[in-house]
Order: structure tokens, then sequence, then C-alpha cells
């Protein structure tokens, strides 16, 4: 259809854009919302809670006073164990998928198991931890069965952040060192690998953060409703973080006693989460801006 | 070909040692990923055995009732109304907010609006699901008059703010990879910008968003903590939105930590986990299809 543009048609078509627009705007805005409203209310609600007694004290009275101490601590054990055992696997991946294969069946196929195992749901991972570490292997609902669970859970992370790393090095890094006579590892473990550090190190914090917030996967293989002492050995149990705050707002028998120690909780677990990823985007873009290779 | 001796094998490994070793550690994905899939399915077996896949796929979830019962339909129509009516406003949404920053915003918002989506991607879910219980849950309580703010409709608000940020930065990528021929073409006709991204852009770029909003879907039904926490966990089949349901990802999170290992209940919530398992693998495939598609079309 053909139809004659006249200065009315066009000033019709200007005000349906400008409409337009200002919809997605706002529903862009929405997402601005959502993480203002989250934030503003736990901020309200708990930063009068959050003291240096909050953060360095055991729970008292029935988890109706004090502090959030042994959840800080085993959400710390947990983390870092779950980090520790991720990442060689992690980084080897990465090297193999970004350094050593040459495309083919078997990139597709550690690709598909890569993506795949990023959509499992947490809670499957949970159910994995109590059939295979907690019960086939023996570790017992431990630090030992959480970490490692964990660890599965944040793989495809650390994955995915390692070869974005490796990829983003420059072809002429790889070219110049084997001109040079490099072999293959040589030139990946003295050129390419320290080149991709600091992208390695953003995606382990934010495996870091995405691991220190996980409550489904640790219900069952590692977390203890109280525990009045920290863990001794990796066979203990642990309190944790995120699963503290979930019996402390389901289970808790006063609300209004631990309202705020609740807010407390949450805006401690928030916070930390939010500096870390902050941190993760903020480094990320120095160092893109810092290297004009 | 090296001669594979022993000797020349041993010297083979000496010297080229570090492909097979990286390659042997990358398989570990592989290794986890069949780990969950051998472990949630034996786990999941005797079901089949003590209740039978008809028992198992009945209408009434009762494990500490008499007559025991252990059917998986409430928390299937639990799970599936929650995810629908969470990527009811989620979706729009999340298409609009990427259209925004992928074809409007300028360069600064561009890069603010991206982290503010990476941010809210960050929360604990656990977080969501505890404002869920302390906000949204006693407003709509009070809205609708109920006597209580658990319900379906409260797990769905929760699930739709959490699938935003997933919908909107997959979709945004979606959108980017539609090559700027297309829309250098449409505007020389004459079109203007809106024209462009409603005619042009979105539907070269419909692969891509449909992935977006299945692997959306998929996050959805497999999330648990915030749903556990502010769906209010009544194993019911319902037709409202405004009554409690149990998910299947609820009923496992729920009842686990209650449940004598190697019990019937143990093995029924196994087979939930299975049902979980495959339709997040699913949604994930054809997700991972969808914009592998989009991608191919444009030839990247």
């Amino acid at each position: 259809m053909i139809r004659e543009i006249t200065a009315e048609t066009e000033k019709r078509q200007r005000a349906a854009q400008r409409v337009a627009f200002a919809l997605l705007a706002m529903s862009t805005l929405s997402a601005f919302l959502a993480l203002g409203a989250i934030l503003y209310t736990m901020f309200a609600n708990g930063a009068e809670a959050i003291s240096w007694q909050f953060l360095t004290e055991f729970p008292r009275k029935l988890m109706t006073e004090g502090g959030i101490y042994p959840a800080l601590v085993g959400s710390f054990y947990l983390t870092a164990g779950a980090l520790f055992l991720a990442l060689p696997f992690a980084i080897a991946s990465a090297i193999w998928l970004s350094e050593y294969s040459r495309g083919g069946l078997w990139v597709r196929v550690i690709r598909v198991g890569v993506n795949s195992l990023a959509g499992v749901p947490s809670i499957v991972f949970g159910l994995l931890g109590l059939a295979f570490f907690v019960k086939v292997l023996g570790f017992g609902v431990s630090v030992v069965s959480g970490a490692l669970t964990l660890a599965l859970l944040i793989l495809p992370i650390l994955i995915r952040a390692g070869e974005e790393a490796l990829q983003a090095v420059p072809m002429s890094f790889r070219e110049g060192a084997l001109a040079l006579g490099a072999t293959q590892w040589h030139a990946v473990r003295t050129v390419v690998l320290p080149s991709a550090i600091p992208g390695i190190l953003t995606g382990a914090i934010l495996g870091i953060s995405r691991a220190i917030g996980e409550t489904a996967p640790i219900m069952f293989t590692a977390a203890a409703f109280y525990m009045s002492r920290l863990p001794e050995t990796l066979s203990d149990k642990v309190m944790a973080l995120p699963y503290h705050i979930f019996v402390m707002a389901t289970e808790s028998p006063n609300y209004w006693k631990t309202r705020d120690l609740q807010f407390g909780a949450a805006l401690a677990l928030l916070g930390m989460v939010l500096l870390m990823n902050l941190g993760a985007v903020v480094w990320r873009a120095r160092v893109r801006r810092r290297k004009q290779w | 070909m090296r001669k594979a001796g022993a000797r020349g094998l041993l010297a083979m490994l000496r010297e080229r040692w570090d492909r097979p070793l990286f390659f042997s550690l990358a398989c570990a994905s592989l290794v986890a990923l069949g780990l969950i899939l051998f472990f949630i399915f034996r786990e999941a077996a005797p079901v089949l055995r003590e209740i039978g896949l008809g028992g198992f796929f009945g209408r009434v979830w009762n494990p500490a009732g008499e007559p025991v019962s252990y059917g998986a339909l409430p928390m299937i129509v639990g799970s599936a109304l929650v995810t629908l009516a969470a990527l009811l406003v989620a979706v729009p949404l999340g298409f609009a907010a990427a259209a925004f920053i992928a074809e409007v915003a300028p360069r600064w918002m561009k890069d603010v609006a991206k982290s503010v989506l990476e941010l809210l991607a960050g929360v604990p879910s656990v977080i969501y699901g505890f404002f869920g219980l302390m906000i949204v849950a006693p407003a709509l309580q009070n809205a609708f008059n109920l006597a209580t703010g658990r319900t379906a409709l409260t797990a769905s608000v929760i699930l739709a703010i959490m699938a935003l940020p997933t919908i909107a930065s997959l979709a945004e990528d979606a959108l980017t990879a539609v090559p700027n021929a297309y829309r250098e073409a449409s505007m020389a006709l004459g079109a203007t910008r809106w024209q462009t991204i409603r005619n042009v852009t979105f539907p070269a770029a419909f692969s891509g968003l449909i992935g977006a909003s299945i692997l959306g879907m998929g996050r959805a039904v497999g999330e648990t903590m915030a749903v556990l926490m502010v769906a209010g966990n009544a194993p019911q089949i319902v037709a409202s939105l405004l009554k409690p349901v149990r998910t299947l990802t609820g009923a496992i999170a729920l009842e686990m930590g209650e449940t004598a290992l190697g019990s019937t209940h143990y093995h029924a919530l196994f087979a939930l986990g299975v049902v979980l398992l495959v339709i997040t693998l699913a949604t994930n495939g054809a997700a991972e299809w969808f914009r592998g598609r989009l991608a191919r079309k444009h030839g990247r």
C-alpha cells in the first residue's frame, strides 16, 4: 500500500514514537525501582541492627538475641572451600576450551555440559549432595559435603568467566610467544594466563558472591539450625548466613522480638553480595579501559 | 604419527602431557552432570515400584496422612501456575527494557542500566524471599483482604522481579545481534526509529527473544528459596492466584529435611527432582537452540 507521507502523518508518527519510548524507559525504570525498593527496605530496617557486636557474637536465648558470628564464619568456610575445589578445574577447563581445543565434537559436548550444568536448579544440586556426598561417600551433613555441592554449582560460572578472560587475550600474544620457540604450554603459562588473570579473578569474585548467597544446595548437605560453637573439623555441620536468614524468617517463634535481627542478617548478606558484584563490575570496566591491546 | 612403542609413549607423555591433562580436567562439568543425572534418577527409581507411575502423577500429595499418598500433580500445577503468572509480567517488561537499552538509551545510560540488571541478578534468592515475606505478602494480604499473604500471587510477583534481569539482558543480546544494515535499510526507507524497532529489529531478533523467555522460564521453575518462603506451601490444586500453593522446588526443600533416608517419601521427593530436572534441561536445550538459530541466521 502506498500512502502519501504528509506533514500530519509525520507528526503522528513522531508522537507515537515519543509515547513508545517513554513506555520503554518506564519498563527499564522498573528494574531500578525493584533494586531500589529491596535496598531501601533492607537498609531502613536493618542498618540499626548491624554493629560490631552483631557481627562478632553468637546468637543467644534461642536465637532471639545476639549476633550472626557463627553464620558468617560458616558461610566463609563453605564459600572458600567451594572456590578452592572448583577453581583449578574451572581454569583447566577454560584453558582447554580456549587454547587447546580445535573445534569438533568434544568441544560441543563439553559446552553443552557446561551450559546444562548452569541451568540445573540449585535444589537439584542439594539433592545430588545428599544422595552422593552425604550418603554414598559418607561425608554426612558437613562442611565438606556443602563445599563440594557448592563447588559443582559455581563450576560453570567460573569456566565461562575464565574462557571469556582467555579469549580477550589477543592472538598476537600467542603468536609472538610461539614464534620465539615456546611450546604451547610455555606460551600459555608465561604469556596468555598472566594476561588473563584479572579477568579470571573477576570471575572468581562473581563465583564467591553466588556461592555465599545460595541456600537450597546446603540445606540438606551442610547447614545447621543452630550451633553453640564454631565447626572444628571439616565433618562438622555449620551455620550459614543465608540458611540462618531463612530459618529466622520462617520458623522464628517471636516475630517482633527478632525482626531487627532478621533484617540485620539480611542486610549483612545483601551488602556483602552487592559489594562483591559491584567491585567485580567496576574492576572489570577498569581493566578493559586500561588495556589498549 | 609417532611410533607408539612403550618408550615412545612415555616420551610423548613427558613432552605432550598438557593437552590430555587439560582435556581430562575439562571433562569435570560432564562428570558433574553425569553424577547429577545418575543419582537423581537412581534415588527416584524405587518410586516406580513403590507407588507406580499412575500413583505418582495422582492428584493428592499427603505424605503424612492416612491413607498416605504421593501424587505430584498439585506441585506440578503449582510450579506451572506461579511460573506462567510471573512470565506474564516479566516477559513484556523484560523485552521493553531490552529494547530501551539496546536501541534507545544513550551510551552512559546503557552502561548504568546493564550494571543495575547485573546487580539485580546477583541478589541471593533468600533475600528476595525475605523481601517478599516482609513487604510483598503483607501488602497483598491487605490489598485483597486475605487470610494469609503467602499465596501463588506473592510468589509470582517475586519471581517476576527475579526473572526480569535474566530475560532483559538475554533479550538485549538478541537485539544487539541484529546487524545494523537492517536498521539502516529501514530508516533509509523513511521509517522512524520506533517503526524500525517494532517492524524490523524485533522480528529479526524473534528467535533470540523466544530463547530469552524460555531461559527465564527455566530459571523461574527451578527457583527455590524465594518461592518456598512466600508461596504458602499448601499442596493443593488451585484455580486462583490468591490461594497458597506448593511448588516442586518448595516440596523438596520443605520436606526433605523431615523424611527418613531411603523411605518412600524420600524417593518420591527425588522423583519430584527428576520432574524438575527434565523440565529445566528441556527448557535449557530449547533456549540454546533458539538463541543459536538467531546467531546462525545472521552469520555470526
